[in-house]
């Protein structure tokens, strides 16, 4: 399948549509069995270059991204703001087009103000990959996200997905939702009143401020950590209260009679919003979630190389 | 030209494929040293065939088929063409067997480069050979040539391409006019 229309930049799951998702999907689906064989590596990319621009702190994303792009063959050039000339007054499309000056044909950038891939996506040449932006969007983590619900039950339409936590301050939980709703399945988010954005019933989804009711009714539960450097001001009494109320137990899980899917996009805060015994259970596919990035990764750098998605 | 050109009939291609299953045996005995690996997409109908043939003359034979796709490996990605890729099923290493890639046509022998690549990243093969149905060797663009072929075809023409029709009750192989 060929998706359409056309994209060049992936920005956001938002403006994405179902054929783009399922064709992300399946060119994963061979980058996964490339992935678990004894080359895992292909040259598909050697004429691209790709600048990883990072102006916000990464682990997981920004090694995945490396790893991706090295195992397509591409060159790539690492950029972190903290140690570049953004600490002497470079404006953002300055530090860019002085980069892609120097023949770079692939952007992939973590920024912390909403919207910035897309302000760059206006003015530069280059192909954009969104890192994350802000409080906005994270495309990247939803598709793996979605792909790892796909893997673990065959299919997303049709299944409960309850994202628990920070929502007013994810990026992970937007880009979920879009995501999983075009792919079919239902969506509920949890959290204290003061962390859901009242818009958020707009998009469609259910909310609950109940924890154990949001478990009895899902599948899947994605827990996402506090963003502790986001919040200027205090939207709870205390860690402690959180987790007593929001944090994802084994206690919590036994009294459910069934068994659901635990998710966690990283970094885990344990013993926070989730516990250690939960996180590393059987019902967790946390560590599948990352796996699952890198083949994510890689079709999204694959399909946009050929210019086109 | 203006006709089509029959290559190859129904009859014609059931010998060929025939052929190649006893040419087969005779250089792979019971292939427990071998797998054959049909390309995708349009190699994997041959494939598929031949290997049905060889477990039918020799039924003792646990046959090791695959199926593999040379997206990633092709060397003309990024100019202009959009290519997805197809699945490629291999569920045994490769390391040190003999390896029989198998195609419909021989043309460019691009495929073919990109497709020996991508089995690499499997294992490392003892050997790797080719069978194709139809060789258009006067087409070649990298030095391959096949172990096995089914007929070749001389023509110098690039206005003309070879058709392999698979279906159910026919498979048949033209010779057309690129306008048709």
């Amino acid at each position: 399948m060929i998706a359409q229309p056309p994209i060049k930049h992936l920005l956001g799951i938002k403006g994405l549509d179902v054929s783009h998702i399922q064709t992300i999907f399946e060119t994963a689906d061979n980058f996964k069995t490339l992935l678990n064989g004894p080359v895992k590596k292909t040259p598909a990319l050697r004429d691209i270059t790709i600048a990883n621009l990072f102006f916000e702190n990464s682990t997981r994303t920004r090694v995945s991204f490396e790893l991706a792009e090295k195992r397509l063959g591409a060159d790539i050039i690492n950029f972190s703001s903290s140690s570049s000339s953004v600490k002497k007054g470079e404006t953002l499309i300055d530090t860019v087009n002085n980069i892609l000056s120097m023949k770079v044909d692939m952007v992939v950038m973590r920024h912390p103000a909403p919207g910035a891939c897309m302000f760059l996506a206006k003015h530069i040449d280059a192909q954009i990959i969104n890192a994350g932006d802000g409080t906005h969007e994270h495309p990247t983590q939803a598709l793996l996200d979605a792909f790892s619900i796909r893997e673990e039950f065959g299919d997303v339409a049709g299944k409960k997905v309850v994202i628990v936590g920070d929502i007013l301050h994810s990026r992970v939980a937007l880009s979920n939702i879009y995501c999983l709703q075009l792919l079919g399945a239902e969506v509920m988010v949890c959290g204290p009143a003061t962390l859901i954005p009242k818009y958020i019933s707009n998009l469609g989804v259910k909310v609950s401020h109940n924890l154990n009711e949001a478990l009895k009714w899902c599948d899947v539960a994605n827990m996402l950590r506090i963003q502790l450097e986001r919040q200027d001001q205090r939207y709870f009494p205390s860690l402690k209260e959180y987790s007593n109320l929001y944090g994802l137990t084994m206690d919590k899980l036994k009294q459910l009679n069934k068994e659901i899917c635990i998710m966690h996009p990283g970094p885990i805060n344990r013993g926070v919003e989730i516990s250690s015994e939960v996180a590393d259970s059987d019902n967790s596919i946390i560590l599948q979630q990352v796996e699952n990035g890198v083949a994510i990764r890689m079709a999204v750098l694959f399909l946009l190389g050929q210019q086109r998605l | 030209m203006s006709q089509p050109k029959l290559l190859i009939s129904t009859n014609k291609l059931n010998l060929i494929i025939k052929r190649f299953a006893l040419q087969l045996i005779e250089m792979h005995g019971d292939f427990s040293n071998a797998a054959i690996i049909g390309l995708q997409p349009r190699g994997i109908n041959l494939a598929k065939k031949l290997a049905d043939v060889i477990t039918d003359l020799q039924p003792e034979t646990a046959l090791k088929y695959g199926e593999l796709d040379h997206t990633f490996f092709r060397d003309d990605i990024g100019r202009g063409e959009i290519f997805m890729p197809k699945k490629s099923t291999i569920n045994f290493s490769t390391e040190n067997l003999n390896i029989i890639l198998v195609d419909d046509v021989l043309y460019t022998g691009r495929s073919v480069r990109a497709s020996i690549d991508a089995i690499m990243s499997f294992g490392r093969p003892k050997q790797v050979e080719l069978m194709v149905l139809v060789d258009r060797r006067f087409q070649r663009e990298l030095p391959i040539s096949p172990n096995y072929v089914g007929v070749v075809v001389d023509s110098r023409s690039t206005g003309e391409h070879v058709k392999v029709e698979w279906t159910v009750d026919e498979q048949q192989v033209w010779l057309l006019s690129n306008k048709e």
